[in-house]
């Protein structure tokens, strides 16, 4: 085993690691109008799953909720309240299996 | 649900985590017909820990088999670094055999516990996933799931630090992100031979160690946040706590700091040749005292993260959660005695908090991380900086006269550090100790 095995890994090969049971119900949405007027967009970064990412083309927020951990940060940094955060629907979502 | 034909419970505790357990087994004990409900399909799969439960509140709760609780590694030995950029300096402390506490992955543990609640007769819903709460004449008399409605005499929250339930109905206001950790972390598998080498612990049997680090994250305007690694069985968990507020702020992605942290080269040689094998996030609720929710209404208590029950200073939560979910329990099985479910019956649950270490220490606390995260710039770069400019001194022999060696540090110290900066660190760093005394 190498030390590149350990290091330097994105958010996309550590969300291998994990495993999901994905609902077709998306439990997070994202307020088209808010978000178009948000000057900072904190969700883009903040989120440790990089669920959100900004489509400058179409000018909205994608919601990748199918990746969320469902930790909440999201919800509380958003300054504008315009992130609508559920649980997914019982015994969906994220397994943690070794955390 | 395992006994569908009952609609009617006694007491119903929302989520299973181990202040839901904890709470679930109280009520039960003292003679009131429980149901515990958990969202996921089994115990645990929601939660991570950053890796330790605190054993003398699980004896409490289990006096007679806590032992057999899946641990992984008791750890005993503890050490912090300050980091900087290619430095450490460290504080450790060592008590073999203490048994204080312990490695554990939440999704066997949380099983356990589910386990164990089981068998003392709570019944158990896994799979559930409470929507509201049922109101009746100004009491809270059910819950609402995504089938059915079930009825109960108290309902006790314990469903996590982001409970949804307790804001629904007015119990507590959300969080600000000033007040919240977002945790990351990452499993890393290695052997248990090299865990046992790296860390020392040969010879000890099931002996473990903690780490934590501060600063050393190669920023300048740096996290307030706080590093840690576990030693489990034939695994690390290395993960950060970071402020939320200050992730905005410098528009930081918590994924990329815990990759800043792997990278360091005191860091790094510990997880050498390791796997990741599951990575996770959670939040932590660490406004304190000054954000505590109200903690009870007519027919409802909220118990463990739910109610912001954590000393970030101390890294104590599950200690918090199993003890608070014990009085919860406690308080409603006394309710359903005396058929009494109203606030006013129910203020026991506070008064029996406020009676024990959780809002004693709660209390004494309530400035520190407001005061420390004050001094974030102090904590994570000078002082380690200063630290480790001392220790060059100290250990380098660096043929050059150690009276002007330490005369130029005590200069830049001077020169570095203005008088009023170092005037908050002293008056930040009093007010915490004597918060604590007094």
């Amino acid at each position: 085993m190498s030390e590149e095995n350990i290091k330097k890994k994105t958010i996309e090969d550590k969300l291998t690691t994990i495993k999901y049971n994905c609902s077709s119900k998306p439990h997070l949405a994202a307020d088209e109008q808010k978000c178009r007027n948000c000057e900072n967009r904190c969700c883009t970064y903040i989120c440790p799953a990089g669920v959100y990412s900004y489509d400058e083309n179409q000018n909205i927020i994608n919601v990748e909720y199918e990746n969320c951990l469902e930790c909440g940060a999201c919800r509380i940094a958003c300054p504008y309240n315009a992130i609508g955060w559920e649980y997914p629907r019982a015994g969906h979502g994220v397994i943690y299996k070794q955390s | 649900m395992e006994d569908t034909e009952v609609q009617k419970f006694d007491v119903i505790v929302v989520g299973a985590g181990p202040s839901g357990v904890s709470a679930a087994l109280a009520a039960k004990r003292g003679g009131a017909k429980t149901l515990l409900i958990e969202r996921s399909s089994y115990a645990g799969a929601k939660n991570m820990i950053g890796g330790a439960v605190f054993l003398t509140a699980l004896k409490e709760i289990f006096p007679d088999s806590w032992e057999q609780a899946p641990f992984e590694r008791y750890i005993n030995k503890h050490t912090w670094s300050l980091l900087t950029d290619n430095s450490s300096v460290d504080i450790s402390c060592d008590f073999p055999g203490a048994k204080k506490s312990a490695s554990i992955y939440r999704s066997k543990f949380d099983l356990w516990l589910v386990e164990k609640a089981k068998e003392e007769g709570v019944y158990f819903a896994p799979s559930t996933l409470v929507l509201n709460l049922l109101v009746k004449e100004g009491f809270i008399c059910g819950v609402q799931t995504e089938l059915e409605e079930i009825h109960s005499d108290v309902v006790i929250l314990a469903d996590g630090v982001n409970s949804l339930l307790a804001r629904q109905i007015g119990l507590r206001k959300e969080y600000k992100p000033k007040d919240t950790v977002l945790s990351v972390k990452e499993t890393i598998k290695l052997s248990r031979e090299t865990i046992e080498e790296r860390f020392c612990l040969k010879g000890s049997s099931k002996g473990g160690a903690a780490r934590n680090f501060i600063g050393g994250l190669g920023l300048k305007d740096a996290p307030f946040g706080l590093g840690f690694m576990y030693t489990y069985d034939d695994c690390l968990s290395l993960g950060l706590g970071l402020s939320i507020e200050d992730l905005i702020k410098y528009k930081l992605n918590p994924s990329d700091l815990l990759e800043k942290l792997k990278e360091h080269p005191v860091v790094s040689p510990l997880i050498q040749g390791g796997e990741l094998v599951e990575y996770s996030a959670h939040l932590i609720p660490e406004g304190g005292y000054k954000k505590l929710p109200k903690l009870y209404k007519n027919g409802v208590l909220v118990a463990g993260d739910a109610a912001g029950f954590v000393n970030g200073i101390h890294f104590e939560g599950t200690n918090y959660a199993l003890i608070s979910g014990k009085y919860a329990g406690e308080t409603a099985a006394y309710a359903i005695k005396i058929k009494d479910y109203s606030k006013k019956t129910l203020k026991l649950y506070k008064k029996k908090l406020e009676n024990s270490f959780i809002l004693k220490d709660l209390k004494s606390y309530k400035n520190v991380m407001e005061n420390l995260y004050s001094r974030t710039n102090s904590l994570m770069n000078y002082y380690p900086a200063f630290a480790s400019d001392f220790f060059k001194i100290f250990c380098g022999a660096n043929c050059v006269a150690k009276r002007d060696e330490f005369r130029g540090l005590f200069v830049r110290f001077i020169k570095q550090r203005s008088l009023r900066e170092l005037f908050y660190d002293i008056k930040t760093f009093l007010g915490c100790v004597f918060g604590v005394l007094k």
